[in-house]
């Protein structure tokens, strides 16, 4: 009721105003949506249908293509390949990225600055082509073509993140919270472990699973560095050329479907997150 | 022993030690490969890389994406972000619908703007219906390189706007809503609060944003790939050809290294033109 007065009480140019922005979100919302609708057509379409012409913009809900995708040799395997990749990335990233996030956030120390030189520096360079000379590297180790090397590739794109989140995250929690809890008797661990621990969980599992998209959704190190073991988007990439269109569509898909869970999830984090990478 | 001074150095250890190993190093390895030829310095994959006829087209097909898609993208993210933070209902839903693209791979970018562009895709089968074309037309042929540009443009535009526009919003988050009051009530239009207050106080998340947003376009493939084949040669991509199909290591590294030269130099240029004095910070 208020809003109507309100609206009402407005100043013509000022309705006008806020039509334009309506328009403009809705317009908006359309440009990202439409396309996923219509990947969303093809997966689920009959084979037939996504190479016929003309098409029509409802899917037939048919499994077809989807199935055709899920027997295509090499695809379950991949999928496989892929969240074994990003398991081992997530569960790295957060291993190693939480302790620094919590020293850099706590104490005072001398390298604390060129620590996080070193990590804001990562972002000034094409990370992927690290792919290049560990191909190498790991070929003289006995990693290579292995989920396990790939998986070294992918903690150091999302360590950085991984590093500033936490640091984000730990700074939110006030340090006398942990004093006191000293005062009372606890030991250091104690302390982490009874009092910042369950306020920090839910941050430390958004964290974990934004390295997990990273891993997931990376091309170019998984296309060089899997040769047997190829993941989903090394699959697809690779068969580009070969693959008949329903396959691409419905690999296409089923790439995007977990992001799309995965940002729901932590949507709440993503501001927070990117507030203090800005510094 | 577990003293104090210690501890903060005992956390940082591990993840010093990872990227020493695996950020570091390796680049110093790419660059001892891309300057090497069985082991004595040369500067013959260079000769090699950049006197290949197709550098010259992979150089400028990568520069121009960049310099077509980042300002688009700048614009059309703080555009979504003034839209946001000015609205009163269903800004959750609005934001997590912005942000979806922020979870979609490149690969699966380029796959979807190939559903919309191949020959029996949407677009045709829109004009189609529309009665403007009775047979369904080549968009992405080889010679048609002008709509591959504009479709990579589009599909680049549609997936990485989203990180742009998180830095922003968080950006605008951290402004102190007086300075934009103050102007309005000396009478500045919204136009002239937006170009005189927000943006000069956006600059440090303007200069985050770009700097990432720029790299990632130096280094566009997948998208490429599924839309262009390699009738559209890139960087990353003539990098990727090198390595994997011709299996000429040290040619791959020398392009890395123009990767990673035009990156920094990019960063600098940025980080000078956007610098913000120390005691202008909020």
């Amino acid at each position: 009721m208020t809003t109507t007065t309100l609206t009402d009480a407005l100043p013509a140019h000022r309705k006008r105003g806020r039509f334009a922005m309506r328009a403009a979100v809705v317009a908006l919302l359309l440009w990202v949506l439409v396309p996923l609708w219509l990947l969303a057509v093809n997966t689920f379409s009959s084979p037939d249908a996504v190479n016929g012409f003309p098409k029509s913009l409802v899917p037939e809900f048919d499994l077809g293509s989807l199935s055709f995708f899920a027997g295509f040799q090499g695809v379950s395997r991949a999928l496989l390949n892929s969240a074994i990749v990003a398991l081992l990335t997530m569960i790295m990233s957060i291993g190693l990225g939480a302790p620094a996030g919590y020293a850099l956030s706590r104490f005072d120390f001398r390298g604390k600055e060129s620590f996080r030189l070193l990590v804001l520096m990562t972002r000034a360079f094409p990370l992927p082509l690290l792919a290049l000379p560990l191909a190498v590297m790991f070929i003289r180790v006995g990693l290579d073509d292995s989920l396990f090397g790939l998986a070294l590739v992918h903690t150091t794109l999302a360590l950085p993140f991984a590093v500033l989140i936490t640091f984000s995250l730990f700074s939110g929690i006030p340090m006398e919270l942990e004093e006191a809890a000293w005062t009372l008797g606890c030991t250091r661990i104690g302390a982490f472990h009874k009092v910042v621990w369950p306020l920090i969980r839910p941050g430390i599992a958004a964290s974990a699973v934004f390295a997990f998209v990273i891993s997931w959704n990376e091309v170019f190190a998984a296309s060089v560095l899997t040769i047997q073991n190829r993941t989903l988007t090394a699959f697809l990439l690779q068969s580009l050329d070969v693959s008949p269109m329903p396959l691409k569509f419905a690999g296409g898909f089923v790439l995007v479907v977990p992001a799309l869970i995965f940002i729901f999830l932590v949507r709440k984090y993503l501001f927070a997150m990117w507030g203090i990478a800005n510094r | 022993m577990l003293t104090p001074a210690r501890i903060p150095y005992l956390l940082l250890l591990p993840a010093t030690l990872f990227l020493c190993a695996f950020f570091l190093y390796p680049f110093v390895l790419v660059a001892i490969e891309a300057f090497t030829r069985d082991g004595t310095f040369t500067a013959q994959n260079f000769q090699t890389a950049l006197g290949h006829w197709k550098f010259p087209a992979a150089m400028t097909n990568t520069l121009l994406l960049a310099a077509v898609v980042v300002p688009i993208q700048t614009a059309l993210a703080l555009l979504m972000a003034v839209l946001v933070t000015k609205m009163t209902s269903g800004r959750d839903m609005a934001l997590y619908v912005f942000t979806i693209p922020l979870g979609i791979s490149d690969l699966a970018a380029g796959i979807i703007w190939l559903a919309i562009f191949e020959q029996s895709g949407f677009l045709n089968s829109m004009l189609y219906h529309l009665g403007i074309i009775d047979q369904p037309g080549t968009w992405l042929g080889y010679q048609s390189k002008g709509v591959i540009f504009a479709a990579v443009v589009l599909a680049e535009v549609w997936r990485a706007t989203a990180i742009m526009l998180v830095i922003l919003v968080a950006g605008m988050g951290l402004i102190p809503k007086e300075y934009d009051e103050a102007a309005e009530v000396f009478g500045a239009s919204p136009w002239k609060r937006f170009i005189r207050v927000t943006l000069p106080l956006l600059r440090p998340s303007l200069q985050t944003a770009l700097i990432l947003r720029v790299i990632l376009a130096f280094e566009v493939f997948a998208v490429v790939a599924a839309l262009g084949g390699t009738s559209l040669p890139v960087l990353m991509g003539e990098t990727y050809h090198w390595q994997f199909a011709l299996q000429d290591r040290g040619v791959a590294a020398a392009f890395a290294i123009v990767i990673l030269a035009i990156s920094i130099a990019a960063t600098l240029v940025i980080m000078r033109a956007l610098r913000v004095p120390k005691e202008a910070r909020i």
